[in-house]
């Protein structure tokens, strides 16, 4: 299962990929749409774990990019906020397959990444 | 009439973007910790099963638990500083120090819009007597324009000096003025001036905002 997360806040992804690696997901991590979109100019993945609020791309704007580049992508939306009502208008415009809420819980990402690859 | 009822919605509309502002930085540093933590966990699981435990390891991680709550003790602290700056209609402040703030509780805004936000800060103390909440508003206004203005060099300098009648604070580097859309100031800022006796010129020839203030406020 190939994970690529995606979050401004470089200790937070580097720390969450080892996590996710030591449970025998395969992690990488991007700190920018930018760097996103680059990985994937080499490398697919199945799913990928974003943050709604990034500096110049946002999550929302970032899904569709990387879903016209790979139409078949999972994804789960990450927020910092657990009742924004411009995140939940934005996720269900976009189809969001999940979101969470930070501080995430290991195992609920795990689950919810398994579910939607499982869809 | 107090100024909190001259600005009335809008100074709740700052206060409250500052503090959506904020709990978001502090919901991030949580995050983080909560990462490292787990983690932790997790290293500690697998010395149980006979992995070892690297001690550098350990220690590059405690320390990255001390870098953010340091990082969140200074977001408490701006927030703490930001919210006693409604405690007094008019008080003696020296501009520098409020400047910081502003920078301080913008960088996530500033981020978000790839702005870089300088400081150019003077040796010597400027200090007006104003409302600080009021006049934190109205640099959030012309911040909030500056930024937009910024053009493609994509940063904003924020200057204090000190005058015989009170002060001016610029707003620089603002190469994109030319193309900056809408009307600025507008009637939000006019109200804010108006409570504050400042005034704001455009000076495009020089790419900057420049709002002058008097050195004491007229109380009502």
């Amino acid at each position: 299962m190939k994970v690529l997360l995606v979050d401004d806040e470089k200790e937070l992804v580097t720390t969450l990929a080892e996590r996710l690696n030591i449970r025998g997901l395969e992690a990488q991590w991007a700190t920018s749409a930018e760097e996103a979109m680059t990985r994937l100019q080499t490398e697919s993945f199945d799913i990928a774990v974003l943050d709604v609020k990034m500096p110049k791309v946002d999550g929302l704007l970032l899904k569709k990019q990387m879903q016209e580049r790979c139409p078949t992508m999972k994804f789960i939306f990450v927020t910092g906020h657990g009742s924004s009502q411009d995140f939940e208008t934005g996720a269900s415009e976009v189809g969001a397959d999940y979101y969470l809420v930070k501080p995430l819980k290991i195992d609920e990402l795990i689950a919810k990444i398994k579910e939607a690859l499982q869809r | 009439m107090a100024h909190m009822d001259l600005i009335g919605l809008s100074g709740i509309q700052f206060f409250g973007k500052m503090s959506a502002s904020i709990s978001h930085d502090l919901k991030n540093v949580l995050a983080v910790i909560n990462e490292n933590a787990g983690l932790l966990e997790d290293l500690c699981l697998m010395a149980e099963k006979g992995k070892s435990l690297d001690p550098v390891r350990l220690k590059r991680l405690a320390g990255d638990v001390k870098n953010q709550i340091r990082r969140g003790d200074r977001i408490i602290s701006s927030m703490n500083t930001f919210a006693h700056s409604a405690d007094s209609e008019s008080v003696t402040i020296d501009l520098r120090e409020l400047l910081g703030l502003l920078v301080e509780l913008s960088l996530r805004y500033a981020s978000m819009r790839g702005v870089r936000l300088e400081i150019d800060r003077p040796s010597d103390s400027v200090t007006v007597t104003t409302s600080p909440f009021v006049l934190l508003n109205l640099l959030w206004f012309c911040l909030d324009y500056a930024m937009t203005a910024a053009g493609p060099g994509k940063t904003v300098e924020i200057a204090a000096e000190k005058t015989a009648d009170g002060a001016w604070l610029r707003f620089r580097k603002l190469t994109g003025m030319d193309t900056a859309a809408g009307s600025f100031p507008a009637e939000p800022e006019r109200a804010l001036m108006r409570v504050l006796n400042a005034q704001i010129r455009l000076v495009p020839d020089s790419r900057e905002v420049a709002v002058s203030l008097p050195n004491k406020i007229q109380e009502e």
